[in-house]
């Protein structure tokens, strides 16, 4: 009974969190104040427009950017607090694949030492072993250990990049991946293949992902609960299939509406977005969302609405959801 | 047929790289009427750019080009390059994927802009800077005056795009290529450019060619559809046909790969094993052989032909083409 209360602990939770740059004499309000948790073994989604705060969101969980304010809690443990060391030996639990994928890779270094990098920063000595570990996981991201290992990164596809770095982020068994755009890069049959892997990769190797993306339809592909970002701040979160088939926040609705569709008989809606999100220096008051929004009123510019629960765990921050 | 804005006959461009000769795109028949769209569809090289710069005539040096590309009754491929400039600056424009492409980064928007419409339409400055303002309200840019001002680099990636679009559109063209227009664009920003290219397309009775990877994006906006695998067509209709009825396996493929709403999380997607054949080496057969669930017989020993199913617009080159039943994605 004991160890099941434990498991029901989430992996990762963040509370409260605000990240900030400093951009001359002027403050990006990249993440104002989010909050979320992901349970172990579970897929959370993260969506949101170029600038909502996404990849910030996900580096400063991983610690590679520094909160201004909030908390980390990994396993229990608060990251944000973690220094030197304590911080090193987390880091062997939690890894990054990013968006592009060819980009991400050193262009002068062989695969083989690529993949191998995480061991040698973690400290394995040993070489033999660290050769072993990287023909496993080389070989698990179906790619042939033997043909890659020596070669060059431009030698490869952008499909066969993200392979490569997926097997990089896998090399030290880690427990929680952070996963940014990982297939926006890629063609249309080479992001089936690369979703597949990772959902066949996190069963494999019992992962918790976050899985950042701005296409609905791919999030959905690969997600348990999905959260929705726009400008610094949780729209709204739920369970996938629930919050696609009745979204609360009219953001996630606007999302909804701008997916293209691949069937000629369902016309466009016609401009469903008006404009472009306004700039994280000076966000709007109360509702970030509401020099967009269809729904704004009064209360939206002088109140800011806090998550609260619409459906059975799903939240949405809106002072008038959609029914 | 006569009526015809664009037709290409028999295009193929050939590339001398260090592995050999490449055949970016080989030997292509495409046409479109005025004010009509065509959609071009395939994965990242396929020559879908290729294609595109061979009908602007805007290949790289070393690039040979053969065939016809027939435009508004003139051969593009033998026209003198004086010409060939005049042509592509006030009928054929081009956007690119990336707006960075078409922009000059010192430039302000206001003088890129205002040039074009000078040199092209021959109006004087207050009037280039009148047209200037109108088109980039034209094209959704809020407080279009103080824009002018600005350079590329202080705009978001939808803006740029708008601004290229608007730089395409300021001397009224009769064909617009738009290569990948909104591929590293967001989707709500993607939803507003394309509606934006079918609204001036509409207004203006421009016709345009759209490229993409994805069928979804093509699929409400297109009149016609081309899909390209290796160089090639492997599959042409009316858009309304071809989500009817596909023939080509590749067409198949490209569809069912693509995440579809619907469907609940967790469900191994229907993804296309494999890439496509080095272009440097082409295969004998159908190039999509080795990646085809259907491939027998023939397919690994000669290439098939593109031709019409049982209706005559509906072109394909596949030896066993698939007669599914009805409806899409099944
Ligand atoms: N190093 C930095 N200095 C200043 N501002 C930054 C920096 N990095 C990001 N920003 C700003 O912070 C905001 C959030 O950026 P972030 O990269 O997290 O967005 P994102 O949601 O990941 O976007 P995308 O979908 O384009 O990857 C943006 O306004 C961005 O311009
Ligand atoms: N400048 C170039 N030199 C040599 N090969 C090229 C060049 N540009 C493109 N190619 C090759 O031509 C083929 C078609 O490319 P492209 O038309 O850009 O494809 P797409 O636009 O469909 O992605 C590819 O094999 C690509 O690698
Ligand atoms: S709080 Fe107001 S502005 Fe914000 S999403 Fe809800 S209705 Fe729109
Ligand atoms: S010709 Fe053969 S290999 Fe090519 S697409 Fe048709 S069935 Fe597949
Ligand atoms: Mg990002
Ligand atoms: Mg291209």
């Amino acid at each position: 009974m004991m160890q099941l209360v434990v498991r029901d602990e989430p992996l990762l939770h963040v509370d409260n969190l605000v990240v900030e740059y400093g951009l001359g004499n002027k403050t990006v309000h990249a993440v104002s104040g989010v909050s979320l948790h992901v349970a172990r073994g579970e897929t959370l989604g993260l969506v949101g427009e170029s600038g909502c705060g996404k990849s910030t969101l996900g580096r400063a969980v991983l610690q590679l950017r520094r909160a201004k304010s909030g908390r980390v809690l990994f396993d229990g443990e608060d990251l944000t607090a973690m220094g030197g060391e304590a911080l090193r030996r987390m880091r062997r639990r939690v890894q990054l694949i990013f968006q592009d994928p060819i980009a991400s890779l050193n262009p002068r270094r062989r695969i083989g030492d690529i993949v191998a990098e995480p061991l040698i920063i973690a400290g394995v000595k040993d070489g033999t072993e660290r050769k072993r570990r990287v023909h496993e996981v080389l070989a698990a991201v179906g790619l042939d250990p033997d043909l890659v290992a020596g070669r060059l990164p431009h030698e490869f596809s952008g499909g066969q990049c993200q392979r490569i770095s997926i097997a990089r982020s896998l090399v030290l068994n880690p427990e929680f991946i952070v996963c940014d755009e990982p297939v926006s890069a890629l063609d249309v049959s080479i992001r089936a293949q690369i979703l597949n892997l990772l959902e066949e990769m996190k069963a494999r190797f019992g992962l918790t992902l976050l899985f950042i993306a701005h296409d609905l339809a791919v999030v959905k592909a690969v997600s348990d609960r999905v959260a929705v970002m726009y400008l610094g701040r949780l729209c709204e979160v739920g369970p996938s299939e629930q919050l696609f088939a009745k979204p609360a926040h009219p953001y996630t609705g606007l999302l909804l509406q701008a997916i293209p569709v691949p069937d000629p008989d369902v016309r466009p809606a016609e401009s469903v977005a008006t404009g472009e999100p306004p700039s994280p220096i000076a966000p709007p008051s109360g509702c970030r969302f509401r020099t967009r929004c269809p729904r704004a009123d009064q209360r939206c510019s002088a109140e800011m609405p806090e998550l609260r629960e619409v459906a059975i765990g799903q939240f949405a921050a809106c002072h008038h959801p959609l029914a | 047929m006569s009526t015809q804005l664009l037709t290409i006959e028999d295009v193929a461009v050939e590339l001398p790289t260090p592995r050999g000769n490449l055949r970016a795109v080989d030997h292509v028949d495409l046409s479109l009427g005025a004010g009509r769209t065509l959609g071009i569809v395939g994965e990242s090289g396929c020559g879908k750019t290729m294609l595109s710069r061979a009908i602007l005539q805007l290949l790289p040096k070393k690039a040979k080009l053969s065939g016809r590309v027939m435009f508004d009754g003139q051969d593009l491929v033998r026209l003198a390059p004086a010409s060939l400039r005049r042509l592509r600056a006030r009928d054929l424009a081009v956007v690119f994927q990336d707006p960075m492409t078409s922009l000059n980064p010192v430039l302000t928007i206001g003088t890129q802009l205002m040039e074009t419409i000078q040199e092209h339409l021959e109006l004087d400055a207050p009037a280039a800077r009148k047209r200037s303002i109108e088109l980039l309200a034209a094209v959704g840019i809020p407080a279009p005056e103080q824009r002018l001002a600005q350079y590329p680099h202080q705009c978001s990636g939808g803006m740029r795009q708008r601004i290229a679009i608007a730089i395409a559109l300021s001397c009224e063209p009769k064909l617009l290529i738009a290569d990948e227009p909104t591929t590293a664009l967001d989707v709500t920003i993607q939803a507003q450019i394309l509606d934006l290219l079918a609204r001036e397309q509409r207004r203006r009775h421009m016709a345009m060619i759209i490229i993409t990877h994805d069928l979804g994006v093509v699929a409400g906006r297109a009149d016609e559809v081309a899909v390209m695998y290796a160089g090639r067509v492997v599959e042409r209709a009316p858009t309304q046909a071809l989500f009817k009825r596909m023939h080509m396996p590749y067409t198949e493929a490209l569809l069912a790969a693509i995440p579809k709403l619907e469907t609940a999380p967790h469900t191994p997607l229907p993804a296309i094993s494999g890439r496509p054949p080095d272009p440097t080496r082409p295969l004998r057969g159908c190039s999509f052989a080795p990646r085809c669930r259907y491939a027998a017989g023939a397919c690994r020993e000669a290439k098939p032909e593109l031709k019409s199913a049982e209706m005559p617009d509906h072109l394909y080159a596949c030896f066993h083409p698939i007669q599914m039943a009805e409806g899409i994605g099944a």
